[in-house]
């Protein structure tokens, strides 16, 4: 049946965290450091008034960019946490997950022969949505000599006069990795001379453990030249419930909401009223997570820096993306070798793109008991690498 | 007012008192000195009383109850509340003490080895004492929950993919 596959959709490479998903799979007793979603649950209070809705027989569709209520919350809510001002009546749209308005944000800006600018190493989906969209892809490497932060001078290496859009994904997966407003600013400035616009995913920014998370929507004359995208999994642990929003210029999101119309009319509106509630009252969990966030960073920075490992410390998100290097493995085969010898899932650095090699990316939603038997299982497999290479 | 720094290792301590300064300097940034010298510090103010287990009797078997007793009370010309309260703090089966708002003055949590036990308590000890107006004892049958742990039910760890992006 193969031929009836279109070019483009079959041309999709297949992610590089499958293979170890099938591999770990079908083995016991694995601890896997390979998750990018909380091991919270929900709290209670948002999944309570989920229910509660339930019951009362909130099950019809909602208007395409989402319930007012939510949308007004919403604005609110970008204003007070991160000085930005969009109208709910026709600057937010309420999508499924921040995934569907990466998709959204690709296909009502991507003309053919257009390019985008994508940071590497980063979260799978950007190339592969950008590139169903028909943009030509081009990574601009990150390197842990910067702490994993987007250098203009790589940008101004990998531009090239089609290039139309540049992802920005900070705090990022897979570094942690985060930048200030100072590090912001002369990405701000290459985005105006290059008359670029720009998808800033920021769903973890909540969880940023030094510092005030800067949107970069917020920096001077960038709120129009910006798809300020964020979502609820993350920092309220609602990874099942596929909700998240975009916000920008009416006139890009009034398109992108014609499309959401088409394509997938509403976000399920249980899940809106949990993020409306997770708005209202989520706040103190919320918290208490990040806290605890914080605490197994430094237990896993601590512990690879130990091994004798060289560990960057990623000061977002929930991932530490140590250096393998020293163990002359590359990472593919340390994340192989690793799972096999030791039993413990990690995702390598280069499925995360090029600029990944050398790096595995561990994440710390687990509880400090796993994260400490998973560091004891590591340093045992390292300390047999360093000395053999 | 507490930092957030002070805030932080006072909640860690809480969870998990069993926790060494040096662990504790890794899980927060803060010097194992400065937690040190910190705790010696509450210990001197009295800001921790105690480093405390929580036990769940009931899964020894053990016999014990509890009763939640609330009074009301007449205070005494120049003896207040305190005063009262000072006067129970003393007797070892009595747990707790808290001053409330609402119907009764006081609240008192009493344990024991049984029911009998208990009664015993207040006809002997409680009733007799004359600015005493009303009792009210209510035992309590199982704890589900205390001190923000719950007793029963399994952990809330839902099951989540091997390797996600």
């Amino acid at each position: 049946m193969k031929h009836y596959l279109s070019p483009l959709a079959s041309g999709l490479k297949p992610s590089g965290i499958r293979k170890f998903f099938d591999l770990a799979s079908t083995m016991e007793d694995v601890i896997s450091l390979g998750v990018g979603e909380p091991d919270f649950a929900t709290p209670w209070v948002i999944r309570e008034s989920a229910i509660f809705s339930i019951e009362q027989g909130q099950t019809m569709y909602t208007s395409n960019a989402g319930l007012i209520e939510l949308r007004r919350e919403l604005s609110k809510y970008m204003a007070k946490n991160q000085g930005l001002n969009y109208n709910p009546d026709n600057e937010i749209l309420v999508t499924v997950g921040a995934s569907e308005a990466l998709d959204l944000a690709f296909r009502t800006l991507i003309s053919p022969g257009d390019a985008v600018l994508v940071p590497d190493p980063s979260f799978v989906s950007y190339g592969g949505c950008a590139t169903l969209a028909g943009a030509e892809v081009k990574f601009v490497p990150c390197r842990a000599e910067h702490d994993f932060r987007l250098q203009v001078e790589d940008l101004q290496m990998a531009y090239t006069p089609n290039c139309k859009v540049l992802v920005l994904s900070y705090p990022n997966n897979p570094t942690g990795a985060i930048m200030t407003r100072d590090d912001l600013l002369p990405i701000a400035r290459f985005v105006s001379e290059n008359d670029l616009i720009v998808i800033s995913d920021e769903i973890y920014s909540d969880l940023t453990y030094e510092g005030e998370h800067t949107a970069f929507a917020n920096l001077p004359y960038m709120r129009n030249r910006t798809l300020h995208v964020h979502g609820f999994s993350k920092a309220y642990a609602m990874t099942g419930w596929r909700i998240g929003y975009v916000a920008g210029h009416e006139d890009i999101i009034q398109v992108m909401t014609r499309i959401h119309q088409y394509t997938i009319m509403c976000a399920p509106i249980m899940a809106q009223i949990a993020a409306l509630e997770g708005l209202k009252s989520g706040e103190s969990a919320k918290n208490n997570m990040v806290l605890e966030y914080d605490r197994r960073r430094r237990i896993m920075v601590h512990g690879f820096r130990e091994m004798g490992l060289t560990c960057f410390e990623p000061l977002g998100a929930f991932y530490v993306f140590p250096d393998i290097t020293a163990t002359g493995l590359s990472s593919e085969q340390f994340a192989e070798e690793l799972l096999q010898e030791e039993k413990v899932a990690v995702v390598p650095g280069n499925a995360f793109g090029p600029a990944g090699e050398g790096h595995i990316r561990c994440s710390y939603a687990y509880s400090t008991e796993q994260l400490k038997e998973a560091l004891t299982r590591m340093a045992r497999f390292v300390s047999k690498r360093i000395k053999k290479s | 007012m507490l930092s957030e720094d002070d805030r932080r290792l006072l909640h860690l301590l809480s969870q998990d008192c069993r926790m060494t300064p040096e662990e504790i300097s890794i899980q927060t940034g803060l010097t194992p000195d400065y937690i040190n010298k910190k705790i010696k510090q509450w210990e001197k103010d009295k800001v921790i009383l105690k480093y405390s287990i929580l036990v769940n009797y009931e899964q020894l078997e053990e016999d014990k109850v509890t009763a939640q007793i609330d009074l009301k009370v007449a205070p005494q010309r120049g003896q207040g509340y305190d005063k009262i309260a000072q006067r129970f703090q003393k007797f070892p089966e009595i747990k707790s003490v808290y001053l409330m708002s609402g119907d009764f003055d006081l609240s008192l949590l009493v344990e024991g080895k049984n029911m009998h036990g208990i009664a015993q308590f207040v006809s002997d000890k409680l009733s007799p004492l004359d600015f005493i107006e009303t009792t009210s004892t209510r035992f309590i049958l199982r704890r589900y929950k205390q001190d923000g742990i719950e007793f029963y039910g399994e952990e809330e760890r839902p099951k989540r993919l091997m390797i996600t992006p």
